[in-house]
């Protein structure tokens, strides 16, 4: 395709032998303009775009940057909390025996003392080897459960230590489990197990988050809620999107919830236990001022593109239309050269037979003048007495026939060597009586009838006789064209002073006329209005002339009432005005 | 009709023009020899001739050779050219090599021995006058025979 086009583009060439089509040049400028403008606005695009792109990923840095810390910091004070109560059930564990909490006095009082000291501990219970709670000190009846087999007391017996997740269990509301396992030197395995609400982690949570715009919760790996959540109501339920495999890194994910909310997710583990801290708020809130500014590089971009798009079409249409104008001006000027050669030529070929010409009328005169001689004036005329009148005769006509001829050769030579350009004085009314001479027979024969009306005493003017006469006889021809066949045909030449510098030629005709439409294009290269018989160049010829020598043309015309063309010559023609 | 002392010759390759042009010019009392070629006309110029009657496109030696010839031998002798390949730019030229006048063919008799006469008048004039002065007459002098002669031609004519 690029090859094509460049193929195209490089072989365009106006065709100087003088068939420009506007197709051609239709088709170049459309080439051109869409050139122009896949130039241009490509790289508009891509910047566009890449800055885009660019914006995006800073704004999008932006949003999760905080988003992270936020989670981070939430992670690690819930890592605190935890920690601290799990080392405080700890010290329990290890500051007592067995035996010692066995007695319910003391578990009661450690448990007093702990509650005085931490809020949020619900019970406290001692479960012995066989996962029975031998001492429990707690709101809910739970001395002698049977624990045996559990997860949480699995876990604590091999690890020495367990966080669980919050589950509602027994009680109906979310709580979770720290249980510390001990092995005594005397052979006592044990475990002490403490219940802690996490309504105090509730109401921690949010007041981590100062914008207020973020929801922040836990949720085991499995992807249960275990905290109160803006988004998703109260624990213990499922959450609807997928939580991100637990790393020990924070990270920053997007997802798509089951309500179809795009989410920016943040998160964190919590060390030693199965949850992680989610940070979690609406794509939409990125989005925003992103949608705001594309809106504005839309438009902008929108602007740039139809600007590009007005300036190459509007910029390749005079480029072209110039370059078009300057071709057929340059047809022009070549088959006005070509038409001048013609002419030229013509000029020769008369000249030449001409002269041929006046040899034999020459001796034609002789013989005539001779014979004419023989009757008047040899001494022995009388012999020819009888005839000699009519023999006198016949000799006039011979030597007036051959002054006619003399007189045809001479108009010919006359205009050849018209057709070299050269200024001098001439006498106006004379190169518009020579012009005239040559369409009277044409304008005779189609019954049309020729006025001249000179103004007296019109001054000499300096111009080309030759050029003069071509301007003429195209008008006057271009006049019998229109008159056709006309009976009452008329043809007016009119000549008068116009100012002080100049004199005006009209020529009008009683013709048909012309619209407007014509008259606007008349002096304009090849345009014809007789179809295959004008070359459409006459006009313009005509045209050109008239300024060359330093003149005007005008055309009045009316349709079916005739056309006037007025012609205004300088009595000066300066050589300045022969360049355009 | 008195016979006229000038003697003139026509140069043309046009046999049958030539020749009926010197009947007339001898019918008019004049003596005309002619010459149908340059050559020819270079050849008969070495007898007296007072005026030549010359054709320019001739074959062979054409009418410009000729009149730079006989200028070159015979600078009193006047030139009369006559043709028909009469074009602007040959009559500046033949007026600057020395012709006397350009005529153009057809042309009219009467406007032919006008110029005839005129050219053998102005020949006689600068004779008289060269005369006059290797005389040690002065210029005036010389006019004024030439003067007299003409009283005395015209009233002969």
């Amino acid at each position: 395709m690029l090859a094509s086009l460049k193929k195209r583009f490089l072989q365009f060439d106006g065709d100087p032998e003088g068939t420009i089509s506007t197709a051609s040049y239709r088709c170049f400028r459309r080439l051109l303009t869409g050139l122009m403008i896949v130039v241009s606005v490509t790289p508009l695009l891509t910047i566009s775009w890449f800055s885009h792109q660019q914006y995006v990923k800073t704004l999008e840095s932006e949003t999760t940057g905080p988003l992270s810390a936020l989670a981070r910091k939430t992670a690690t004070t819930i890592d605190l909390y935890l920690k601290e109560r799990s080392s405080t059930v700890s010290f329990i564990a290890h500051a007592y025996t067995f035996r010692e909490l066995l007695d319910q006095k003391n578990l009661h009082r450690v448990f007093l003392a702990l509650k005085s000291e931490y809020h949020g501990f619900v019970d406290m219970g001692v479960v012995n080897a066989e996962g029975v709670q031998v001492d429990y000190v707690g709101p809910y009846g739970l001395k002698n459960a049977n624990y045996a087999g559990q997860q949480w007391l699995e876990a604590a017996q091999i690890n020495g230590l367990y966080i669980s997740n919050s589950f509602l269990g027994l009680r109906g509301f979310p709580h979770m489990v720290i249980a510390v396992h001990r092995m005594e030197s005397n052979g006592d395995s044990w475990t002490l197990r403490v219940t802690i609400d996490t309504s105090r982690l509730q109401r921690l949570l949010p007041l981590m988050d100062q914008t207020q715009d973020t929801d922040i919760f836990l949720c085991d790996n499995a992807g249960n809620l275990q905290t109160n959540s803006r988004l998703y109501g109260k624990p213990i339920r499922k959450l609807p999107l997928t939580p991100p495999p637990p790393t020990h890194d924070t990270i920053v994910t997007s997802a798509t919830d089951g309500q179809g909310r795009r989410l920016l997710i943040a998160s964190a583990m919590i060390e030693g236990t199965d949850l992680q801290l989610l940070a979690v708020k609406p794509r939409l809130n990125v989005s925003e001022p992103l949608l705001a500014l594309r809106g504005e590089l839309v438009w902008v971009l929108c602007g740039g593109i139809i600007a590009i798009v007005l300036v190459s079409y509007f910029l390749m249409k005079i480029l072209v239309g110039r370059l078009e104008t300057s071709d057929r001006r340059r047809v022009a000027i070549f088959a006005q050269i070509e038409q001048d050669q013609k002419l030229s030529s013509i000029g020769r070929l008369a000249t030449g037979v001409a002269h041929e010409i006046n040899n034999p009328l020459a001796i034609i005169s002789e013989k005539a003048g001779l014979a004419h001689d023989l009757l008047s004036l040899s001494p022995d005329a009388d012999k020819y007495q009888k005839h000699r009148q009519h023999l006198l005769e016949l000799m006039d006509s011979i030597n007036s026939t051959v002054d006619r001829a003399k007189a045809i050769t001479r108009r010919m030579l006359g205009f050849a060597r018209r057709m070299e350009v050269s200024r001098q004085p001439l006498h106006i009314e004379d190169v518009i009586a020579e012009s005239s001479e040559f369409i009277e027979r044409a304008a005779r024969n189609r019954g049309i009838s020729l006025k001249t009306t000179m103004q007296d005493d019109l001054p000499e003017i300096i111009s080309d006789r030759g050029q003069l006469q071509q301007v003429f006889l195209n008008i006057l021809g271009n006049a019998i064209d229109a008159l056709g066949n006309r009976k009452d045909g008329t043809i007016e030449i009119g000549c008068r002073r116009h100012g002080q510098e100049s004199i005006q030629v009209s020529i009008a005709d009683n013709g048909q006329g012309m619209p407007e439409e014509v008259q606007s294009h008349i002096f304009e290269p090849f345009y014809s209005t007789k179809k295959d018989k004008g070359t459409g160049l006459g006009m313009f010829i005509t045209y050109g002339i008239v300024r060359r020598l330093g003149g005007k043309i005008e055309v009045r015309s009316r349709e079916g009432e005739g056309t006037t063309f007025i012609i205004t010559l300088p009595i000066e023609s300066h050589r300045e005005t022969v360049e355009e | 009709m008195p016979q006229e002392a000038i003697k003139i010759l026509l140069v043309d390759d046009e046999k049958q023009f030539v020749d009926t042009l010197s009947e007339r010019l001898e019918m008019r009392g004049f003596s005309a020899r002619v010459a149908y070629s340059g050559e020819e006309a270079l050849e008969k110029v070495k007898m007296p001739t007072d005026v030549i009657v010359l054709d320019l496109r001739m074959p062979g030696m054409d009418g410009f050779e000729v009149l730079k010839a006989v200028k070159k031998s015979n600078p009193d002798v006047q030139v009369i050219i006559l043709t028909g390949h009469g074009g602007d730019a040959e009559e500046k030229t033949a007026y600057r090599m020395g012709a006397y006048s350009f005529l153009r063919k057809p042309m009219d008799i009467d406007d032919l021995l006008a110029s005839i006469r005129m050219a053998y008048r102005d020949k006689i004039e600068n004779t008289m006058v060269a005369v006059s002065l290797a005389e040690g007459g002065d210029f005036d002098s010389a006019k004024d025979v030439l003067r007299e002669q003409d009283v005395l031609e015209e009233k002969k004519i």
